[in-house]
């Protein structure tokens, strides 16, 4: 299955172009997945656990933050209750019920303490009948207000803040008392606000953060720096009403992400909050995003350049290698080809070869006998046909020689060759194929060549084969270059180019295969591959270039020397 | 050319008749053998100028008839055929003490002249 998969991805069978380009998308889609998905998945995970690790990190100083001062807050409350409660235990009604002495108890609570505005007598009956400060409130009944019943059932009683005459924020405590003889009186005090301010101010607060007190129906009860003022409707959505400390997350009214912390109050109906936007809280929380974002972004850039650079180089070298080996089967099935034929063609010529000696003796022996003979009728005519016998037996001949030649090399002779030398030669030997063509010879013979070790014969008859189908190629008055230099590691190359018909291109694949002829009944069809033989045994090669109707060079390299084991074995 | 003795030795027997025959018209005195053993024996029992020596043939090979020719006479010419278009073979046959070799199909007239080279060959005096 797995195997199955893989095969689907990477053995394409396609057009050989189409085939690396889709192998090349493969690799590069496979390399990304498997490279960058485990670097998402990390900083993925990595970013949530931080946030929540972080975010952890920076809630609990703000609830030990909350929880400090709402003690000191409770304290404060718990003191004044005390004090309150002191006076009346110490003092009895009619004590209290005295102006002066009520007047007088107010001044030393003002001195010692700090915050106390008034205090007030109030009677079983809700009405108050001793009253010492800034307001007249003597025989204001208040027996039909919460605040009297409340004290009257639990003992005791912090108000909410409110706004008095001269519009100060107060908060009002009153304490029950009783008797002995089971007679209830309340003690009454109002307490300014300005401490709420102080204790907030002192806390210390971070940056964009606020704290604040709220009743638990949503009333602020100390100013807030973005929520609005003492006594406003606070527009933060607050937490149920609960025991202990807790955080949520909110939008607030101005859009930012902010966290609150909120904690009731046990003795009031208070609840201490702090509000501190996120953009503070993970300050460090997104500096580490974006390095994180860029790392990432980074490392995927690397990546995904090094992976299609890599692949480009993979495929190219996949791409030479498979061509390589291409080449490579086409030469061994060429040179194979050329080895099966030319055994072949051993087989039939030596075959062939001895009743061509028997032929050749008895037209000779004709011969002999009719030129021995007096005149008879037609003798001429017999003469003429042995003749013709004979020439046939020598074309035969040559035949039979040169299929011999082909498969099995006369010895090789090595010695330093000069190739300009035996292109002068080769000229020679076609002068008058020249003279009589108009043949236009352009020799660019390099004077720094060097010489090098190879067989004259051979070369001659590579020289001899390649200019004779060079001169079949070309019309009369045509032009046939012959070009040497100096080839790498110290060989030589030699072009010749014709400006002839060319050749086609579905036949330059075949022509140097054995018996390939163009030329019927001319030409053995042996040449070029015999020329291509003779280079293969010097370790010498040799390749066509042609466009139709622009005519054909062929190049052949012959190295400094050949290789020993191939003159040996050849 | 008068009376020279030639010995062909070659399997091929209407080659080897007509060839002789050729060679008488040329007035040399030739006989013919058709393989090597029967060839060694003429050699052995009546005198040759020169010897015309086939190199494929079945049973006792060319070679192997020179060397047991050369065991008998060190200096008689043997002139070598070829049917392979081969010079290795014939530069074997060289070495192995042959005056030359010629390949078949043979030129006459190249034989004729390769059989006077022979026999003007100093050591043979």
């Amino acid at each position: 299955m797995y195997k199955k998969i893989i095969n689907r991805i990477f053995l394409l069978e396609k057009e050989p172009q189409s085939r690396y380009a889709a192998l090349k998308r493969n690799i590069i889609i496979i390399m990304m997945a498997i490279t960058t998905l485990p670097l998402a998945t990390m900083i993925i995970i990595n970013y949530f656990q931080y946030r929540s690790h972080l975010r952890s990190q920076i809630i609990a100083p703000l609830y030990a933050m909350a929880e400090k001062t709402k003690h000191s807050f409770e304290l404060f409350l718990d003191q004044r209750l005390a004090i309150i409660r002191f006076v009346s235990t110490t003092y009895n009604f009619e004590h209290l019920s005295n102006k002066k002495n009520i007047g007088k108890i107010l001044l030393s609570l003002k001195k010692e303490w700090s915050g106390f505005v008034d205090i007030g007598l109030i009677n079983k009956d809700g009405e108050l009948v001793s009253y010492a400060g800034p307001y007249s409130l003597l025989g204001k009944n208040y027996s039909e207000q919460i605040s009297f019943q409340e004290t009257q059932i639990k003992g005791k009683y912090i108000s909410n803040v409110f706004l008095g005459h001269r519009k100060y924020p107060h908060i009002v405590m009153a304490v029950q008392h009783i008797t002995d003889e089971g007679q209830t009186w309340i003690l009454r005090a109002t307490i300014d606000t300005d401490f709420f301010d102080n204790l907030i101010s002192s806390m210390g607060l971070p940056r964009q953060t606020d704290a604040f007190l709220v009743s638990k129906d949503g009333i602020l009860q100390t100013g807030s720096i973005y929520y609005g003022n003492t006594l406003e409707k606070c527009p933060l959505p607050l937490p149920k009403i609960q025991l202990r400390s807790n955080s949520i997350e909110e939008i607030d009214d101005k859009n930012r992400d902010i966290i609150i912390v909120s904690s009731p109050f046990s003795i009031a109906d208070y609840i201490l909050v702090i509000v501190q936007p996120q953009s503070v809280a993970l300050k460090s929380w997104y500096a580490l995003k974006t390095d994180m974002m860029i790392i990432f972004l980074v490392s995927l850039i690397i990546i995904i350049f090094s992976i299609i650079k890599m692949t480009d180089v993979l495929i190219k070298r996949i791409k030479t290698s498979d061509e390589h080996r291409e080449n490579v089967l086409v030469e061994l099935q060429h040179a194979q080809k050329l080895s099966s034929i030319g055994r072949l063609a051993a087989g039939v010529a030596h075959e062939i070869n001895n009743p061509l000696a028997i032929i050749n003796q008895k037209a000779g022996l004709m011969n002999d006998l009719i030129e021995l003979s007096k005149d008879f009728d037609k003798k001429q005519k017999f003469i003429d046909l042995t003749k013709a016998i004979l020439n046939s037996v020598d074309r035969c001949k040559k035949i039979t020689h040169r299929l011999l030649g082909f498969s099995k090399r006369i010895d090789v002779k090595i010695e330093p060759i000069n190739m300009n030398d035996i292109i002068h030669e080769a000229l020679e030997f076609l002068e008058k194929e020249i003279l009589y063509r108009k043949i236009d010879i352009d020799l660019n013979l390099s004077e720094s060549l060097v010489s090098v070790e190879s067989d004259h014969g051979q070369i001659q008859q590579i020289l001899l084969n390649l200019l004779t189908n060079a001169f079949a190629a070309i019309e009369d008055l045509g032009q046939v270059k012959i070009k040497t230099e100096n080839g790498k590691d110290g060989g030589i190359i030699v072009t010749i180019s014709d400006n002839g018909c060319g050749i086609p291109k579905d036949i330059i694949k075949n022509i140097f295969d054995p018996f390939f002829s163009t030329k019927k009944e001319k030409g053995t069809g042996l040449g070029l591959s015999i020329t291509y033989g003779i280079l293969k045994k010097l370790g010498g090669k040799i390749s066509v270039e042609s466009n139709p109707g622009e005519g054909a060079a062929f190049t052949f390299e012959l190295p400094e020397k050949p290789n020993d084991a191939e003159v040996i074995n050849g | 050319m008068d009376n020279i003795n030639i010995l062909l030795i070659d399997d091929e027997s209407e080659f080897v008749e007509t060839l002789a025959e050729r060679l008488e018209l040329r007035g040399c005195l030739s006989k013919t053998a058709e393989d090597g053993e029967s060839g060694i024996g003429m050699i052995a029992s009546e005198p040759f100028d020169v010897v015309v020596l086939d190199l494929m043939m079945p049973g006792l090979n060319g070679l192997e008839t020179l060397k047991q020719i050369r065991a008998i006479d060190k200096t008689l010419p043997v002139i070598l055929l070829t049917g392979h278009g081969s010079i290795k073979e014939g530069m074997e046959g060289m070495q192995a003490g042959a005056f030359d070799f010629l390949m078949k199909p043979l030129d006459i007239n190249e034989l004729m002249e390769k059989i006077k080279l022979a026999l003007n060959k100093p050591s043979k005096g």
